[in-house]
């Protein structure tokens, strides 16, 4: 998997490390990821539903901050959670354009873990590597 | 090791008494106040390194007054640690920071006595807590009963608990034993995103998850350490009592969200404040964007009061249905409701001058004592109710505040036991599955939406609450009144 939850960094929330060869890798893995805080089988999600979101943003770490919060965001809102991810980011810009196929949250079908309050800023880091890029995000629970 | 880590260094500890050790201002560079941790030595000792960091942190920004300062149950968060209480002085500069208050706006706990015994409630443990499992939403993303549109919900938010009472949803008498009678004056929903307030406005009567909680509990009579406050409270020997702790939902959480990205934009460049953590991020309290901030996280105080109103409803219900008489004859009554992640106005004594300050309490509960006009008339002699949730295995508090801690504390104490382990490390370590059935051969029926949450929250991922609860006593902070035990658990 191309994201791995850290242990001792964060006692009462969840942290995680990410990786990816191009943005859209990484800004996809982190949305897993954030997702799979919430949600065991990811693969019960199926692409039923979809919506598009546009962010503008001042740097690419305030870019995947803002991205992450929407789902965050529309996991209330409008009580969705999302698998797929179809995204286009202009790294130069630091803006994106993201189609999301996914579903409703539904007990039911999925196995609900714990809800994710807010995607801090604490320890938040993306960078760019040798083999692509990299991040590093705290959530609150 | 992670990538982004900081290395931390145990602060040399200067020792002000068996249960109060001050960290001087020469440990970090920036620090304008020195740090004051209320815990015993052993608390002192074993808690995480990154407690000391970000506490210290604290004591960096702008306008801080006196200490920065740290609770018994303190634990490691982002910004201030969970646990920290610092006041900031506006006519001095002084800042409002969310991350001083936490996303969760008025996480609380809220306490309902009835005259029930352990030998009438036990045979009707079970389907008291299924009935209110299915009453009280819990777990990812719940919407509740209560259907509001965007104006009803910012009517939510500008008037909290009030609105829930005019739409039938509580006794009037509520709203007195709630902090800030469950109205906070000056909440301002034109200063509220939409985004929040759809966000929220599906979510008044859930509970969230996490450690949020329901909970119906025992008074066993050993367990009652003041009999004059106990009685004031409406405490009794054998007593059943209900517990909750939640807070204000998707909706607090994105205001915080919002406002953290504002004040990151201004901070540096409009007002030349330099923070260690961009979770401090923040701006003077007498300046626009703080003065938005305070009269948006006003209305995410009153809609977690509202939350909870709404949520108290339903207990009635539920209490009413299964035990087959109406509330009012079950004795249901409201103890208090206190909130434990807050900045508020409040007038102390600094230097014999007598100052408002902007009092952060982010995990730290209001503890005022006896005499202060702040609390109820019928609890004045005896202080504020505290209500200190516990892990879900080992029991609840509830404390009397002090005139300790408005000398010492910014009338404030801890909230809860405070975690020692990582949730990652406790899902590795406890079998959710498990946990339910030992607890359950111990007397304690859980229903909760996963096993994983569970195993989450196992008694061994927190300190000793007793521990705790005994540092802040003999600190001073508050003072000890009833311990209650766990029989029945609703765990978001």
């Amino acid at each position: 998997m191309p994201y791995k939850f850290i242990e001792d960094i964060a006692v009462a929330d969840v942290a995680f490390e990410v990786t990816g060869k191009t943005l859209e890798e990484l800004f996809e893995s982190a949305a897993l990821a954030t997702t799979n805080v919430m949600i065991r089988n990811l693969e019960s999600i199926k692409p039923k539903v979809k919506k598009t979101v546009k962010i503008q943003a001042s740097d690419v770490e305030n870019l995947l901050h803002k991205f992450l919060s929407e789902i965050v965001f529309l996991k209330d809102a409008k009580r969705l959670v999302f698998i797929s991810y179809k995204l286009k980011i202009d790294e130069k810009k630091n803006s994106l354009e993201a189609v999301l196929y996914g579903d409703k949250l539904d007990r039911n079908k999925q196995i609900h873990i714990v809800d994710v309050k807010a995607v801090t800023w604490h320890l938040f880091k993306v960078e760019k590597t040798q083999k692509g890029w990299r991040a590093q995000v705290i959530l609150d629970i | 090791m992670p990538f982004v880590h900081r290395d931390f260094s145990k602060p040399e500890f200067k020792k002000i008494s068996d249960v109060i050790w001050e960290v001087p201002t020469s440990f970090k560079q920036g620090m304008r106040v020195p740090v004051r941790v209320f815990a015993s030595k052993g608390i002192v000792d074993a808690m995480d390194l990154q407690v000391y960091d970000q506490i210290t942190n604290v004591a960096t920004l702008p306008g801080i007054v006196r200490h920065a300062m740290c609770m018994p149950d303190g634990h490691s968060g982002y910004g201030f640690p969970i646990g920290g209480v610092a006041a900031f002085d506006p006519e001095n500069g002084g800042v409002i920071s969310p991350g001083g208050i936490g996303f969760d706006i008025n996480c609380g706990m809220r306490l309902i006595t009835t005259n029930l015994t352990l030998k009438d409630v036990k045979p009707h443990i079970k389907e008291l807590i299924d009935n209110l499992f299915e009453r009280v939403p819990a777990g990812v993303g719940e919407s509740g009963f209560f259907k509001l549109n965007v104006q009803q919900f910012r009517e939510v938010a500008e008037t909290g608990a009030e609105y829930a009472i005019k739409q039938g949803y509580g006794w009037e008498e509520d709203l007195e034993r709630t902090e800030e009678n469950g109205n906070m004056k000056g909440a301002d929903a034109s200063k509220v995103s939409e985004k929040a307030l759809e966000r929220g406005k599906k979510q008044v009567g859930t509970l969230g998850s996490g450690n949020h909680y329901l909970e119906i509990q025992h008074v066993k009579p050993e367990n009652i350490f003041d009999q004059e406050a106990a009685k004031a409270y409406g405490i009794l020997p054998d007593q059943i009592v209900i517990m909750f702790h939640c807070g204000s939902r998707g909706f607090g959480h994105q205001i915080g969200t919002d406002y953290l990205e504002k004040f990151l934009g201004v901070m540096q460049s409009k007002y030349k404040i330099q923070i260690l953590d961009k979770e401090l991020a923040c701006a003077p309290f007498n300046s626009p964007e703080g003065q938005d901030y305070f009269a948006a996280m006003k209305c995410g105080i009153n809609m977690s009061f509202a939350n909870r109103q709404v949520i108290l409803h339903r207990i009635r219900e539920a209490f009413s249905k299964v035990m087959k008489q109406s509330a009012e004859s079950l004795g249901l009554k409201m103890v208090y409701d206190v909130a434990h992640n807050t900045a508020k106005i409040e007038k102390y004594r600094v230097d014999g001058e007598v100052k408002e300050l902007v009092v952060h309490r982010k995990g730290a509960t209001r503890a005022l004592g006896p005499g202060n006009p702040e609390v109820p008339s019928f609890y004045r002699h005896v202080g504020q109710p505290v209500i200190i949730g516990g892990s879900m295995e080992t029991g609840s508090w509830l404390l009397a505040g002090t005139k300790g801690a408005e000398e010492q504390t910014w009338g404030s104490t801890c909230h809860g036991s405070g975690r020692t382990m990582s949730r990652s490390r406790a899902t590795r370590m406890f079998d959710g599955r498990k946990l339910l059935q030992d607890m359950m051969k111990r007397g304690i029926y859980v229903k909760a939406t996963s096993f994983e949450g569970v195993a989450e929250e196992a008694g061994p991922a927190y300190k000793d609450v007793d521990e705790v609860i005994n540092a802040a006593h003999i600190a001073g902070i508050s003072k000890r009144v009833v311990k209650f035990l766990p029989l029945g658990n609703v765990k978001g």
